[in-house]
């Protein structure tokens, strides 16, 4: 048997990029460190705690390595032995980009620059170190807790992980020194003899082994047989049962353990892997393990008194079969004991145990629950945790999961985008499907026609609901594309010293995973640029009467049929002469008569330009703004510059739609259904003719309150057929877009949906007034308005001299 | 209301059999599926091909020219459906059980395009030569040269083989309103 | 036939537990958190649960805790996979009733050993 684990690869690597940026949104949270709520300490300790886990699972050793040691010192802030230092928040961020960097290293098959990793161990020690010197008296915890950490990261990252964590665990764990000790005084004696005894047999090293297990060691599933069974596949074992405190047939509780046993194992196993073997019950038990000569016997006179009183207990039947398979089978050493005399011992404890293990012994289990509470064990447990502390866990995980749900629809998108594509498709299929189905059925019999109908009925719905739900798989809010802002921004005004807010705003605007994918970048170069050239340092913007504190404003809205994306910055703006002069310098062709400032500023996006005084660490990494350009139009979108010398510039980005969805009012003009954007609706109202004002030429104006609206008719716009041609009582839809409002004349209101866009443009071209298209429940297509496109061109129309229709 | 008809019904109606398992693809030349326009014989490529579908009333697209009916929903993608007799200005149009949408697809850059064309009937698939593809004299016909790839006999009838690249070319034309 | 009930809320690391599990002839259910273990431990059942500790919803040691309390799983060994630094999760985790722990990283091998550890 061997399994490959290079097959879960994979799914570590995306899953490890997930935690990462779940711990970096986590850490981004914390605004005072020191005041750091637990649930968050606890989301970044689980984040690394599974990063780590894989990884060292996997073999992937320089992250699990690095991982160990955030997971120690975030253990210690869980517990409360360490206070959270901004420090520490900063070296953690840069700890989630080494480890970010390392992923993806490994999953492109390269070897990991492990660099930085050391150098971020190194200031994790350092800044350890400093903690002590300066905190002590502030700290409530002692230096020795500091100490002790700081040596636990420096070693369990430069070598020796695994044991000396074993061990400075132990020294901080109080509750374990008891046992420890008992361990450690056992062991040094026995290092003694085993000097002694060494050079004894030649097959191994005879040891004598004290085992008193506590009472309740079988509440916890761990059965002395099963130890006994890998103590035999060491060596040779022969047992000694000591039934000296097996109460009374009366008073024996079932599920407890009377029983203990002196073993003698003659084995070339070192001491170690024989404490192992009872590493579960180690703080369960009274154990010794002591090196003998050969010669010792294990005693069986102890075993004898109680044997009697066993062999009455104990029924034919549970003592025949059952138990002999037990002996045989399961502990071939019983085998061994037998020879050298000590049956009788070893058929006691056989027999003890079995009747605990089966069920045909039922009058015993239930008198031991009459005596002894079952869950006495869970209970006292339970008191040992704050029950406080409990309860605050509880609550906060609730809200987590809510939290967790909402993310998890968004971050568990692993679908192949061209399997989801096919999907679409076939959804679509269904539904021609359906309704050539409901057309069939109409010739169908009388009689048959309201069952099919209903069937209809069904897969018309569950079609509507396939289709909705997988053609949202692809959506994604922009916020994964935002979420890394605040942290660029963090990271960018800590190495230009400049001061910046960050807001973000339309965050849970949807958009096409694709598109999203490839935003991203283009997004990251325009803030860094904002802050790079467009914001100044503190003390400029001091000196011109600005707030300390620069602004950039990322926000992303739908806008006539495209996602615009803007990053607006108040910073100096973009002075078209130094752009002038600049293009001239670096020989960009253009028109030197040229005096509209929109083409100036769009010189910027030409291929070599870069307004940059010299090449900057932030925004001078290899792309250029005509990277950006070209990034933008290649999804089909472009890009705007407006600025103010002074005031601040924003970069605009159009993005299209193509899959994106829309929550829409469908309305009816004549035989067509139109898609108006919810968004864009400021009301619906029926037309009342005193309100009706007809001003210059053609406008017409409907009053609506303090507004004067403007009419715009719709199937006259359209040059399509109406029912409605009249104005009085007519269904005037109210729209805003830019600021301004009109009023859409339209015949009838139907359904409000959410709607999946289509493109026009695809296989035809784009249409004015039109966004885009999407396909209604029956498979009808519906065209989607687009507000402010249907008011430039209805502005448009005014202004040119009327066509004849 | 025009009835939406089924492929199968066409291809009996079209009296020449087209349906496609009967092509024999081993066949020298190129193939083409030819179609009429009124009195006049038209051919495609039939790689360029995807469908051929019954006329169903599609979704007006505003301000359009008069020969562009509008989009139809075809597999989840739209795809506008343009008249070719309206486009050629070769037949006055009706829709009837045999007006039939022929869906044609071709390849520019790394981008699919998609339309329907409605013809008055399918009727056939030609094989054709290079050397049997005459060159189209320009009589300044409604069709206009750029979208004739050429001619061929078949029969006593002249086909006009289309340029499926230039057809799938859209182009501002008159607009028209909507009845 | 030896069914054994796989905890973890890493994909990964489930994905690795049960693949192995399974390659050796047991039967594995998988739960991605305590309370998802909980309810298929309720609906049939197992010879071994190994679980995780740190898991959203409910933690591993809910999770023990929870188990015991069934009259089905009151001697089932449940395993506990930890990590090498938390010591005091294992006394915890001993506490609440867990027969032992498998310590990550394991290897394939090891973790089948420690599962023929406690499967008769």
């Amino acid at each position: 048997m061997s399994i490959d684990l290079s097959q879960f690869h994979q799914v570590f690597f995306e899953e490890a990029l997930e935690g990462l940026d779940i711990m970096e949104q986590a850490l981004l949270s914390i605004d005072e460190p020191q005041f750091v709520d637990d649930e968050t300490i606890n989301e970044i300790f689980r984040a690394a705690h599974s990063i780590k886990g894989g990884a060292a699972t996997l073999g992937f050793t320089q992250i699990s390595d690095f991982t160990h040691v955030l997971e120690t010192l975030l253990d210690e802030i869980r517990q409360h032995k360490r206070t959270l230092l901004s420090e520490m928040v900063e070296l953690f961020l840069k700890s989630c980009d080494f480890l970010r960097d390392t992923t993806c290293q490994l999953m492109q098959d390269l070897t990991p620059e492990l660099t930085q990793g050391s150098e971020l161990i190194a200031a994790f020690e350092k800044m350890l170190q400093a903690v002590e010197e300066n905190e002590d008296s502030s700290d409530t915890y002692s230096e020795m807790n500091d100490s002790i950490s700081s040596s636990v990261v420096a070693e369990t990252f430069f070598g020796g992980m695994l044991n000396e964590s074993r061990s400075s665990d132990e020294k901080m764990e109080g509750k374990n020194m008891a046992e420890n000790s008992l361990i450690k005084s056992s062991k040094e004696e026995v290092i003694d003899k085993e000097n002694e005894l060494g050079n004894g047999a030649g097959d191994g090293k005879t040891w004598k082994i004290y085992f008193k297990p506590e009472p309740q060691i079988l509440q916890t599933g761990n059965e002395p047989f099963r130890i006994f069974r890998e103590l035999a596949q060491l060596g040779e074992l022969e047992a000694q049962c000591h039934c000296d405190l097996l109460p009374d047939f009366e008073e024996l509780v079932v599920d407890e353990c009377f029983l203990y046993w002196t073993l003698k194992l003659t084995t070339q196993a070192s001491r170690d892997e024989i404490l192992d073997i009872f590493e579960w019950v180690i703080d369960e038990c009274e154990l010794t393990v002591e090196l003998v000569s050969p010669e010792f016997k294990v005693d069986q006179s102890a075993a004898e008194e109680k044997k009697d009183n066993l062999k009455g207990i104990i029924s034919e039947e549970a003592a025949s079969e059952d138990m002999l398979k037990v002996n045989q089978s399961n502990l071939g050493a019983t085998e061994e004991i037998t020879s050298n005399g000590v049956t009788s011992g070893a058929k006691g404890d056989a027999a003890t145990i079995v009747p605990l293990k089966e069920s045909s012994v039922d009058p015993l289990s239930n008198k031991g629950q009459e005596r002894v509470p079952l869950n006495s064990d869970e209970s006292d447990s339970k008191k040992i945790i704050d029950k406080s502390k409990q309860k605050s866990i509880r609550s906060n995980k609730k809200e987590k999961e809510v939290v967790d749900r909402g993310g998890a629809s968004a971050s568990s998108i692993r679908v192949g985008i061209d399997k989801v594509d096919s999907l679409i498709n076939l959804v679509g299929e269904l539904v021609i499907t359906q309704s050539m189905l409901s057309e069939l059925g109409n010739d169908f019999d009388l009689d048959k026609l309201e069952r099919l109908s209903n069937g209809l009925e069904q897969l018309r719905q569950n079609t509507r609901e396939l289709q909705e739900s997988v053609m949202k798989i692809r959506m994604l809010p922009i916020s994964f594309a935002f979420n890394r802002f605040p942290r660029m921004i963090r990271d960018l005004s800590n190495k230009t010293g400049k001061k910046v807010q960050l807001t973000l705003k339309g965050e849970h605007t949807e958009l096409d995973k694709t598109v999203m994918e490839q935003i991203s970048d283009p997004l990251v170069h325009l803030v860094r640029n904002a802050i790079d050239h467009g914001i100044e340092t503190p003390e400029r913007r001091v000196a011109l009467g600005k707030n300390e504190e620069g602004s950039i404003v990322l926000s992303a809205c739908h806008q006539g049929g495209n996602i615009v994306v803007e990053v607006s910055d108040d910073g100096k703006g973009i002075d078209p002469e130094a752009i002038l002069e600049k293009a001239r310098d670096k020989n960009i062709h253009f028109d030197e008569a040229e005096t509209d400032p929109q083409k100036i500023f769009d010189l910027i996006f030409e291929p070599g330009f870069s307004t940059a005084e010299s090449i900057s660490d932030i925004s001078g990494r290899g792309v250029g703004m005509d990277v950006v350009r070209r990034n933008i139009k290649d999804l089909g979108g472009r890009i705007e510059v407006e600025s103010k010398i002074g005031k601040g510039s924003v970069f605009r980005v159009y993005l299209p739609l193509t899959l994106a969805i829309l929550d829409g009012q469908l309305v009816r003009v004549g035989d067509e259904v139109y898609v108006i954007p919810l968004v864009s609706i400021v009301e619906s109202l029926q037309i009342k003719s005193k309100n009706i004002n007809s001003v210059s030429g053609n406008m017409i104006l409907y009053r609506l309150r303090e507004d004067n609206v403007p009419i715009i008719p719709v199937y006259k716009a359209f040059n399509i057929s109406a029912d409605n041609t009249e104005l009085d009582n007519a269904l005037l839809v109210v729209v805003e877009s830019d600021g301004r409002k009109v009023g859409l004349l339209v015949d009838d209101l139907l359904a409000q949906q959410q709607v999946v866009i289509k493109s026009l443009e695809g296989n035809y071209k784009r249409v004015e007034g039109i966004s885009g298209a999407t396909i209604l429940g029956d498979g009808s297509v519906a065209l989607i308005l687009d507000i402010s496109g249907l008011m430039h061109k209805v502005a448009n129309q005014k202004k040119k001299p009327k066509r004849a229709a | 209301m025009i009835m939406a008809i089924e492929v199968p019904e066409v291809t009996t109606v079209a009296s020449n059999d087209m349906l496609l398992d009967g092509i024999d693809f081993i066949s020298d030349g190129d193939q083409y599926l030819t179609f009429v326009l009124g009195k006049e014989h038209y051919g495609v490529d039939i790689l360029s091909v995807r469908e051929i579908r019954g006329w169903e009333a599609p979704t007006i697209i505003p301000n359009s020219p008069s020969y562009v009916k509008g989009v139809i929903n075809l597999r989840g993608v739209i795809v506008p459906i343009i008249d070719l007799r309206k486009r050629f200005e070769v037949s006055e149009p009706t829709y009837i059980r045999t007006t039939v949408v022929v869906v044609l697809i071709v390849k520019t850059g790394n981008h699919e395009k998609t339309m329907g064309f409605v013809v008055d009937a399918v009727s056939d698939v030609i094989n054709a030569d290079d050397q049997d593809v005459q060159v189209s004299p320009d009589f300044g016909g409604s069709v206009s040269a750029n979208y004739v790839h050429g001619l061929v006999n078949v029969g006593d009838n002249v086909v006009t083989l289309l340029d499926v690249k230039q057809l799938l070319t859209v182009e501002d034309g008159e607009v028209v309103h909507h009845e | 036939m030896t069914n054994i009930l796989v905890v973890d809320d890493s994909t990964s690391m489930r994905n690795m537990v049960s693949a192995t599990l399974s390659s050796a002839g047991y039967q594995v259910k998988e739960a991605p958190d305590g309370k998802a273990a909980l309810g298929v431990a309720k609906s049939m059942k197992f010879d071994a649960v190994i679980t995780d500790l740190n898991m959203p919803v409910m933690n591993g040691l809910d999770l023990v805790r929870n188990l015991r309390a069934l009259p089905s799983f009151k001697y089932t060994p449940i395993l506990l996979l930890t990590t090498e630094s938390s010591s005091d999760k294992k006394n915890e985790g001993k506490q609440a009733g867990a027969t032992g722990w498998l310590v990550k990283p394991f290897n394939p091998e090891k973790l089948l050993a420690t599962v023929g550890r406690v499967i008769g």
